[in-house]
C-alpha cells in the first residue's frame, strides 16, 4: 500500500501518479513493496544480496520503473541491482531515489547498478535524485553504475539531482565497444552546504564507437561540487566531455575533465567553463520585465533543462 | 510624451569618471519614429540605455508621459512600456527561442508566432532551437527584433538593428520595423542607414555626447554622409553590399 508521501516521492524522482505502467519494482526503506514483471521483462529478487535481477529479452520493447524511496531516519540501504538488456532491445528504464528524512538521523541509500546492453539494443535510462525532510538529518545518496555498451548498442544515461540531498558521490563506469554509442548528461543543483562528486571513467574500446558526457551544473549559497569525467580511447573512436557549471554566491566548483587517447585515429575534444550568469543575459530578460531574480531563476532553469 | 531633461551620464571606468553625455535636452512624441546617429563612440547607445534605465543619469531627469521615471529600474520600465532590442543579443545556453518569445509575449499566443514569421524566420524550425552560438549572428539579431515586435512595448528603441543583418533581411527589417509603428508607439532607432534615416520622423545627430542638431533626413543626412560611412564605401558598392555590416 502507498501512502500519500511514498506518492510524492514517487512522483519526484519518476514522475509517477500511481503504480508505473508496464515492468516495476518499488524499493522502500530496505524492502520490495511491489513488484510486477510483464512477459520477455522479468524482476527477480537477488538471493545473495539485496537487491534485483532485470532481464530483458532479446527484441523486447518497453518501460521499467525501479524507484527506490527512504522515509525513515537513522536508515542506511545498499541495494545491488543487475539489468540485462537483450540483444536488439529497447527499453526505456526509470530508476531514482527519493528520501524523506523525517528525523535527525542520517537517511541513505547506495544503489549500484551493473548494466550491459546487448548487441544492437538501446537503452534509455534516467535517474532523478529527490531530497526533503523536516528534521536536520542528513540525506546522502552515492550510486554507482557499471554499465557495459556492446556492439552497435546505444545507451542514454540521464542523470538528474536537483537540491534537497546533502551529500552525494556518484561513480559511473562505462565501456563501449564497436559501432556503440554513450550519451550520458548530468545536470546537478546544490545549494545551501550541500557536497556533489561525480566521477566518470568512460572506454571507448571499440572501432567507431563514441561517446558524449555533457554536465551542466549550478552551485549555489555554500555548496560544494567536484566532476571528474575521464574518457578514454582506445580505438578509431570520438568522444566529447563538456563540464559547464554556473557558480554563485560563496560556492565552490572543481571541473578536472580528462581524455585520454591510446590509438593515433582517435578523436577527443574536452570543454569545461565555470562562471557567473552572464549580466547581458539577467539585462535582455529585465527589459522584457523580469525582476533580477526571476530572470536568474528562468536561466538556470533553462541551463538545467 | 518621452522627455530627457538636461541629462548628464558619466561612467566609472577603472576608478577614473568618463564624462559620456552632456546636458541632454530631447522629448519624444507617441505615434513618431526617431533616429539617433553620430559618429562611433558620440554617445547614441548611452542615450538609448539610460531611456531604457540600463545607464542611471549622473545628472537631469527623465520623464514618461509626466511622471518622472529617472530612477526606475529596467524591470520596471519594461513593465511601463519600455522595450529594448540589443545591438549584441545575448547568447543563452539552454534557453530556447519560444522561451524568450514567451517572457516578450508575458500572457499571448504563442501559436501563430507572427514575430518570427514577420522578421522572416519560420516558427517550425526555430521555436525549439537553442539560443546558443548553433545561431548565426544574423539569425540571433532577427530573434532580437522578434521579441521586441512580440511584447510590442510602447516606447520601442532598437540599438543597430541592421548590424550584422544582410541586404535582402536588411529591407525586410525596414518594413517590419516601420508597419509595426503604430500610434501609440514611438520608435527610437539608433542607425547610421540612410534608409533608416529616411524612413523617420525626426533625427536626432549625436556628436561628443551632445546634440548636435535636430531634423529632418535632407537636413541631416549632408552633414553625416562622409563620417556615418567610411572611404572604403565606394569599393563597398561596387560589390553590391552597401548594406553589408562594415568588416572594419
Amino acid at each position: 500500500m502507498l501512502t500519500a508521501l511514498d506518492k510524492k516521492l514517487l512522483q519526484e524522482v519518476a514522475d509517477l501518479h500511481d503504480k508505473p505502467p508496464g515492468a516495476f519494482n518499488i524499493r522502500k526503506d530496505g524492502q520490495g513493496i511491489e513488484r510486477h514483471s510483464l512477459p520477455g521483462i522479468e524482476i527477480i529478487p537477488k538471493e545473495d544480496k539485496p537487491g534485483i535481477d532485470i532481464k530483458v529479452e532479446p527484441g523486447k520493447t518497453g518501460t521499467v520503473h525501479i524507484p527506490v524511496i527512504l522515509t525513515s531516519s537513522d536508515f542506511q540501504d545498499l541495494v545491488y541491482n543487475t539489468i540485462e538488456i537483450g540483444e536488439g532491445a529497447d527499453i526505456l528504464l526509470v530508476a531514482g531515489c527519493g528520501i524523506h528524512n523525517p528525523g535527525d538521523g542520517t537517511a541513505q541509500h547506495d544503489g549500484v547498478h551493473e548494466i550491459n546492453v546487448r548487441r544492437n539494443a538501446k537503452l534509455r535510462y534516467v535517474e532523478k535524485h529527490f531530497g526533503e525532510g523536516e528534521g536536520g538529518g542528513k540525506r546522502v545518496l552515492n550510486p554507482k553504475t557499471v554499465l557495459s555498451v556492446e556492439e552497435k548498442a546505444y545507451a542514454e544515461l540521464e542523470l538528474v539531482q536537483i537540491r534537497g540531498v546533502d551529500t552525494t558521490s556518484r561513480v559511473t563506469e562505462a565501456s563501449v565497444a564497436a559501432g556503440g554509442m554513450l550519451v550520458m548528461f548530468e545536470r546537478l543543483l546544490t545549494d545551501q552546504e550541500q557536497f556533489a562528486e561525480s566521477e566518470m571513467v568512460v572506454k571507448l574500446t571499440g572501432e567507431n564507437s563514441s561517446a558524449r558526457i555533457i554536465s551542466r551544473s549550478v552551485a549555489q549559497d555554500s555548496s560544494r561540487q567536484i566532476f571528474k569525467p575521464q574518457l578514454i580511447a582506445y580505438a578509431l573512436a570520438k568522444g566529447h566531455v563538456e563540464c559547464d557549471s554556473i557558480i554563485m554566491d560563496q560556492a565552490v566548483v572543481r571541473s578536472i575533465p580528462e581524455i585520454w587517447a591510446e590509438h593515433a585515429e582517435a578523436e577527443l575534444v574536452h570543454e569545461a567553463a565555470i562562471g557567473k550568469i552572464a549580466g547581458d543575459q539577467v539585462m535582455k530578460l529585465m527589459a522584457l520585465g523580469l525582476t533580477p531574480k526571476e530572470a536568474e531563476e528562468k536561466i538556470i532553469s533553462g541551463f538545467l533543462t | 510624451m518621452l522627455k530627457l531633461e538636461n541629462m548628464g551620464l558619466s561612467l566609472q571606468v577603472e576608478e577614473q569618471s568618463i564624462r559620456i553625455l552632456e546636458n541632454i535636452n530631447l522629448e519624444f512624441e507617441q505615434g513618431k519614429m526617431y533616429a539617433l546617429t553620430g559618429p562611433n563612440g558620440s554617445g547614441k547607445s548611452s542615450i538609448a540605455r539610460a531611456i531604457m534605465g540600463i545607464h542611471q543619469p549622473t545628472e537631469g531627469k527623465i520623464y514618461f508621459q509626466g511622471e518622472d521615471i529617472t530612477d526606475l529600474s529596467v524591470t520596471n520600465r519594461a513593465r511601463k512600456g519600455f522595450g529594448y532590442a540589443f545591438q549584441h543579443p545575448a547568447r543563452f545556453k539552454g534557453l530556447q527561442v519560444k522561451d524568450l518569445i514567451e517572457v516578450a509575449l508575458k500572457h499571448g499566443d504563442l501559436e501563430d508566432c507572427m514575430c518570427l514569421r514577420n522578421i522572416g524566420l519560420c516558427p517550425d524550425d526555430y521555436l525549439n532551437r537553442t539560443l546558443d552560438n548553433s545561431l548565426s549572428g544574423g539569425e540571433i539579431k532577427r530573434i532580437e527584433i522578434a521579441t521586441i515586435l512580440a511584447q510590442n512595448p510602447r516606447v520601442r528603441i532598437f540599438d543597430e538593428p541592421e548590424a550584422g543583418i544582410d541586404l535582402w533581411s536588411f529591407e525586410q527589417l525596414i518594413d517590419v520595423i516601420g508597419n509595426s509603428h503604430g500610434p501609440n508607439n514611438m520608435t527610437v532607432i539608433i542607425s547610421h542607414q540612410e534608409k533608416i534615416l529616411n524612413m523617420v520622423d525626426e533625427i536626432i545627430l549625436v556628436i561628443d555626447g551632445h546634440i548636435e542638431m535636430k531634423g529632418s533626413c535632407s537636413e541631416i543626412w549632408p552633414r553625416i554622409q562622409d563620417g556615418a560611412t567610411c572611404a572604403c564605401k565606394k569599393s563597398c558598392q561596387k560589390e553590391g553590399e552597401i548594406y553589408a555590416d562594415c568588416p572594419r
